[in-house]
């Protein structure tokens, strides 16, 4: 066992029926070809995707839990940004 | 006793058209297929719950189970060959351990890391390039065995030649214990691809590959992954062979008490 740990990467995996990958979880791997393998051996074992996707963890910069009133409550009234008022078309798929 | 498998069993063959020496022939070389699966299949659980980290835990699992899904069409194809009455279970806990006949290389205990990965390497390394061809063999049973493993066994090997690569080419410790390794258990590999009587028999009449032919394909692939681990390729080993004729090691025995235990404490026991 080495003293220091493998970065951290974070797992999307896209399924077969959905259109884009989704997180779905972090694993510990030294390099980018050992992180896609090790997805698929963790995320994987039941039919869960059709393609993987890794970043490392250091790479994702999140917001700031504590910023979130300033971020997102000034949306809350603003009902008039939902594409609420038109009539979507059955021939449109994935809305 | 094995659990029910997921894949449909595929039809049965038509087994009339073999000789009874053909058909006793393919009987041994399908049992001794089924047999290194099953014991290199055991051999990767011993590691579950004890896996260096969960990603590996758990990749060792995964290719553990996949082993034993092969082992299982494996035996269920022996049995109907055999036609003596005997089932998979029979076939796979109720024999005794100079009736098996896989190969020593699978037998070895799991050591460290680094012998887990050497013994992964060099099986894999065999077994993928023997399914590609199984796959093309005129015997429907076993070319639809292979057509299902040999998926599997490219990720096999896949993932035990980049763990060769990263042992190799990582940390002195790392390097210093696959060179451990290599020193103990390369002088297994060479039965892999030497033919037994049985072997030489059924190559004869074109129903599974020709191990020579092969070698090109597997030695390429292990002088990729030994040039990328940058470690040289042994050579000159004096190669160790005895058990596809059921001449073990000790620690066969030791397998296949944990192995056999159950039913032969309470035979016929399901669960």
């Amino acid at each position: 066992m080495t003293q220091s740990e493998w970065p951290l990467w974070e797992v999307f995996i896209r399924s077969k029926q959905g259109l884009d990958h989704k997180h779905v979880g972090s694993l510990h791997a030294a390099d980018a070809t050992m992180a896609i393998q090790n997805a698929r051996d963790v995320y994987t074992r039941r039919l869960e995707g059709v393609s993987i996707w890794v970043v490392e963890s250091k790479h994702v910069h999140a917001s700031n839990p504590d910023d979130a009133a300033a971020f997102f409550d000034p949306a809350n009234d603003k009902v008039y940004r939902h594409p609420t008022f038109y009539e979507v078309p059955d021939s449109i798929k994935h809305m | 006793m094995l659990r029910p498998m997921q894949v449909a069993p595929s039809e049965t063959p038509a087994l009339n058209n073999y000789s009874p020496e053909v058909r006793q022939q393919l009987f041994a070389y399908v049992l001794q297929l089924a047999d290194t699966s099953l014991i290199l299949g055991h051999r990767l659980s011993e590691w579950c719950g004890h896996g260096p980290i969960l990603e590996q835990d758990l990749a060792m699992a995964n290719i553990a189970l996949d082993l034993l899904g092969e082992t299982r069409s494996l035996f269920q194809y022996a049995a109907e060959l055999e036609g003596q009455g005997r089932t998979e279970d029979d076939l796979a806990f109720l024999r005794l351990a100079t009736e098996y006949r896989n190969p020593l290389l699978v037998e070895q205990p799991n050591g460290d890391f680094a012998a887990t990965i050497v013994r992964q390497f060099l099986f894999d390394t065999f077994h993928y390039h023997c399914l590609v061809e199984l796959h093309k063999s005129p015997d429907a049973q076993l070319a639809a065995i292979a057509e299902k493993a040999v998926k599997e066994a490219a990720y096999h090997l896949k993932w035990s030649s980049e763990w060769m690569i990263r042992l190799g080419d990582g940390t002195a410790e790392s390097r210093q214990r696959l060179d451990k390794a290599l020193a103990t258990l390369w002088r297994y590999s060479g039965e892999l691809t030497t033919p037994t009587a049985t072997e030489q028999a059924l190559q004869a009449a074109g129903i599974i590959p020709d191990y020579a032919a092969l070698r090109p394909a597997m030695d390429a692939h292990v002088a990729h992954v030994f040039g990328e681990a940058t470690v040289p390729v042994p050579q000159g080993v004096f190669m160790m062979t005895g058990g596809k004729e059921g001449r073990h090691s000790e620690h066969l025995g030791y397998i296949l008490a944990e192995l056999q235990y159950m039913q032969r404490t309470y035979p016929g026991l399901k669960w």
